[in-house]
């Protein structure tokens, strides 16, 4: 929302390069899962900087409160209780956008400018062009951005662009008590989180490792994880997220390929008439009205 | 039977209760390309502007979507019989040569349709369920959330299929009715001349010539 329009280079439903003179250093969020107490300062920070309020729910037997995102909810901590490994892990992920390298979202949208990805990485709803379709729903692979049932438009994790267009740290940054959160360069927290990868193996962890999946092209949030050879285990975390080939088809290939040939279709009319000609019926009477 | 023409040159095709729902599903599935092209490509994204902008054709799409499959099991009741595929329809296949060059001489007698006809027939008997039902699953925000991503994914997949096979059809269709002289009074006076109908639906014609019209 809030950085300048030279930052964006990519916009959804456009055909054309988006300004690209100036290229900012791409950011990153790490979630340290093996730090996080679960203490939901992260969701609250949220909710209170971008302004928005969950309903009071009802208590599941989860800690996981809300149950789902929302409209209102744009990060969750997702709570496992998993015996994967042989004894009982309490397994906390954080779930919200991903910011994703290669965004399905952005892919899908039909409307221009209602998805924008900055040159800093951060993939950012603007409201305002939405037009409430749910195409985005279809095109992300983590299932996170939700239509609102008062607005019918969509909302989601902004990475606190306006944030981090004045050089701020995003609001859950700054929430977390343990420092499971930590935000700056991309190449930083990758650095960081090898730091983190090590010393979890020396303590046993030894398939300790960081989602940064390949799939779509890397994301600006990552995860360190414990259990990285089983992603799935965090709540459905994919272990290959990829924009489904049937929306790479839709929104890709058949999007120019269609259009053409409804365009052919029409020009061969044309001219299937300006050269073979109509087909009339010879009829004397005709002859003035035809 | 319409008796008005008996004696004139004209003869009767299609009655007013035919042509009116003809033209309103022809009215739906224009105002339904349009808005549907629009959300396709970005190149047709100000198609938008005829429908009071991108949430209003969001909005509108679906509705228009039911009423033109309404207006479309109208038409399907009254001319599916006439759309049966006969031995005819394949050797006017094979001759399709002959047909785009206007040479009517060396094709089969055709009855009330042609095998053209046929297959557009038959094009939309297919396409306009699949796209009502693919439509109901995509369809934001009444029905789309109570349906698994990976149902509507494939969903908006097969609609933009149809949408596109259907489209192109009708572009055919069109130029067809143009290609053809004396074809458009069919569907606008409901009339045709015998000398097109003997031309181009001679079998249809001497069963009018016999009064077993229709």
């Amino acid at each position: 929302m809030a950085l300048q329009s030279l930052d964006i280079t990519r916009r959804s439903a456009t055909t054309t390069p988006g300004p690209s003179q100036r290229q900012m250093s791409e950011v990153a969020k790490l979630i340290d899962v093996t730090k996080c107490i679960g203490c939901k300062a992260c969701q609250a920070a949220c909710q209170e900087w971008n302004d928005v309020r969950e309903e009071v729910g009802v208590n599941v037997g989860s800690y996981q409160n809300p149950h789902d995102l929302t409209a209102n909810s744009w990060t969750l901590m997702r709570f496992a209780e998993t015996e994967v490994n042989g004894h009982l892990e309490w397994l906390i992920r954080k779930d919200g956008c991903m910011h994703c390298a290669d965004p399905g979202c952005l892919k899908a949208c039909p409307s221009p400018g209602a998805i924008v990805q900055y040159s800093n990485g951060i993939v950012d709803f603007h409201e305002e062009n939405c037009i409430g379709c749910g195409y985005c729903i279809t095109g992300c692979p983590f299932n996170i951005p939700r239509l609102s049932e008062k607005d019918s438009k969509v909302y989601k994790c902004t990475l606190c662009s306006d944030r981090v267009a004045v050089g701020l740290e995003p609001a859950c940054i700054k929430a977390c008590p343990t420092q499971a959160l930590v935000f700056g360069s991309k190449a930083d927290m990758k650095e960081h989180a090898a730091e983190r990868i090590a010393e979890l193996k020396t303590r046993g962890f030894e398939n300790a490792g960081l989602y940064d999946p390949e799939g779509v092209g890397g994301t600006h949030v990552m995860y360190v994880l414990h259990h990285a050879d089983k992603p799935e285990i965090y709540n459905d975390l994919p272990k290959d997220p990829q924009i489904s080939p049937l929306v790479s088809i839709w929104k890709g290939i058949a999007k120019p390929m269609a259009t053409a040939a409804m365009l052919v279709t029409a020009l061969a009319g044309f001219f299937h008439y300006v050269t073979i000609g109509p087909n009339e019926t010879e009829e004397e009477e005709e002859e003035h009205e035809a | 039977m319409n008796t008005r023409h008996a004696s004139s040159r004209l003869v009767s095709r299609y009655s007013p209760l035919d042509r009116l729902n003809h033209w309103f599903t022809a009215i739906t599935f224009i105002l339904l390309t349009f808005s549907g092209l629009a959300l396709f490509h970005p190149s047709m994204f100000w198609f938008t502007q005829f429908f009071g902008g991108g949430p209003w054709t969001r909005i509108l799409h679906p509705y228009i979507g039911v009423l033109m499959f309404v207006s479309f099991s109208g038409l399907a009741l009254r001319f599916w019989h006439h759309n049966l595929i006969t031995r005819n329809d394949i050797q006017w296949l094979i001759r399709i040569g002959d047909v785009v060059q206007n040479r009517e001489d060396r094709l089969p007698e055709v009855d009330r349709y042609n095998a053209g006809q046929k297959m557009l027939f038959w094009t939309m008997m297919a396409t306009i369920p699949t796209l009502l039902v693919t439509g109901i699953l995509i369809w934001q925000p009444w029905f789309a959330p109570t349906f698994s991503i990976g149902t509507v994914r494939v969903a908006v997949l097969l609609h933009a299929l149809c949408a596109f096979i259907i489209i192109s059809g009708i572009i055919v269709h069109v130029y067809a009715a143009f290609w053809v002289r004396g074809t458009l009074g069919a569907m606008i006076r409901g009339t045709v001349t015998r000398a097109w109908a003997a031309k181009h639906h001679p079998g249809w014609y001497k069963r009018v010539v016999r009064g077993e019209d229709h």
